[in-house]
């Protein structure tokens, strides 16, 4: 049951981009169209699960043994910085076409602080390994849906007038704020309401 | 925090950061990815300023383009023959050298002296703004409105005010991508032969007398052009002469005698 927990919380409730304003960046910048907003999505999945399992695994194994612990941060950036480019090589060797549909993504979300924010909550929540890798999905699975419903408003506002100071990016993010205060109305007691027993 | 667990840090990240470094350069070696020789070869050659006038998003793009969709090797304006000798000597093509390097320029002369204005304009600094409000500031509607949309626009800054504020094109930098051409609401500038040595400076096909009204540089269509100097390739058209740059003849004496003094040479005004 806790992981439904885990998934809901950061699909909706704490939905990265929507009411912890992480990620903004890929989030405005790669929503004009819904093709290349999927393919950034499940890249952000793709590389959040990996990269939270991984910096859990570091900073368990070896920042908390050693006493360590505020090097997390910058163990976690070369954690995850060295961990896409690699694999970044290896969907290019293995499946070019994969490589074709999220390869351009995945440097740019290389420590977009989603994902750094990602590894860090979950080393504050004391998860552990398969709980961090689920809380890393949920929460690429929580871009994926904002980015996705943001890329297809946008698609729409294209072919709308809009007065030309809002055209763009203005108008993206008076529309990711009213996004973000609909995205308010998930919280914790919902939760409790939906599933007692968590 | 003692000198010991500073150590041990400097080790933990020291360590880290070695292994991730030499895994990646390991993994990169592994999985390198076979490419294209040649496509790296031709990017190697391209100018790489990525100006997109070969109709592809990029001197990569089409580098790639040319080797594997077979696309035409003379689309490089900017790299002109140079680059083409060199692409065809990679892809085994011919290289047709006949064409001559094109480059723009202005094709009027009309200041705030020269020329009368209809009203002051105060709008944003952009041409095609300006000519969304009748046609912009000047009463000729054919000339150059002076805001430098093309100057903004231009990838190698080859253009820029003259000592008379008028828009000039330095040929020499030009590389051709004819991106102020497409860019310039009245379409005053046009592409003339690298080595043209005169222009005919003014865009305004009004009648003789409307245009002697509006501009002390424009031309009225005289023909004297067409008489004094008739190898020039002088051809006067809805009172407007051009210059057909295939004639070579000479072109002084038209110059001489043109009445608004608008044959002008093309390198220095």
């Amino acid at each position: 049951m806790i992981y439904i927990g885990i998934f809901i919380t950061f699909v909706f409730i704490n939905n990265f981009i929507l009411t912890q304003f992480l990620g903004i960046c890929p989030f405005i910048g790669v929503s004009k169209n819904v093709e290349s907003a999927v393919g950034m999505g499940f890249a952000v999945i793709f590389v959040m699960s990996i990269a939270t399992l991984a910096t859990w695994i570091i900073y368990h194994w070896i920042l908390v043994p050693l006493d360590l612990t505020f090097l997390r941060t910058i163990s976690f950036i070369l954690v995850i910085a060295s961990l896409v480019q690699l694999v970044e090589m290896v969907i290019q060797k293995v499946s070019p076409a994969l490589y074709k549909a999220l390869g351009i993504y995945l440097p740019l979300i290389t420590t977009n602080c989603a994902v750094m924010g990602m590894a860090v909550i979950a080393v504050q929540n004391n998860y552990n390994a398969l709980e961090s890798f689920i809380a890393g999905f949920s929460a690429g699975v929580g871009f994926l849906l904002a980015i996705v419903l943001m890329s297809t408003i946008r698609e729409k506002l294209d072919t709308e007038w809009i007065p030309k100071p809002f055209q763009g990016v203005s108008i993206a993010f008076i529309t990711g704020g009213l996004m973000a205060m609909a995205f308010m109305a998930f919280d914790k007691t919902l939760l409790n309401n939906l599933f007692p027993g968590l | 925090m003692s000198i010991i667990s500073a150590l041990y840090a400097l080790g933990v990240v020291g360590v880290l950061g070695l292994l991730f470094g030499s895994g990646l350069a390991i993994a990169s070696r592994v999985l390198a990815v076979e490419k294209d020789r040649r496509i790296e070869e031709v990017e190697a050659v391209l100018p790489g300023i990525n100006c997109g006038a070969c109709g592809f998003a990029g001197c990569a793009a089409y580098a790639e383009g040319m080797v594997k969709q077979d696309a035409e090797i003379s689309l490089c304006s900017p790299g002109g023959q140079e680059v083409m000798v060199a692409l065809g000597r990679i892809l085994g093509k011919e290289v047709d050298l006949s064409k001559e390097k094109m480059v723009a320029q202005v094709h009027c002369r009309g200041n705030r002296e020269r020329s009368v204005y209809k009203f002051d304009y105060k709008g944003v600094e952009d041409c095609v703004s300006a000519h969304i409000l009748f046609g912009g500031d000047k009463v000729c509607p054919y000339g150059c409105l002076g805001l430098g949309s093309c100057i903004k626009i231009c990838p190698v800054d080859a253009i820029s005010y003259d000592d008379d504020n008028c828009v000039w094109v330095d040929k020499d930098i030009c590389i051709s991508c004819g991106k102020c051409v497409d860019i310039c609401p009245t379409n005053v500038i046009r592409m003339i032969p690298y080595s043209a040595d005169r222009i005919v400076a003014c865009n305004s096909t009004d009648k003789g007398g409307v245009t002697k009204k509006y501009c002390t540089v424009g031309c009225i269509g005289c023909k004297l052009c067409e008489k004094k100097s008739p190898e020039g390739g002088f051809q006067v058209e809805n009172f407007l002469a051009t210059i057909d740059y295939s004639h070579k003849g000479e072109r002084e004496e038209a110059a001489k005698a043109c009445p608004p003094k608008c044959i002008i040479a093309a390198d220095k005004k």
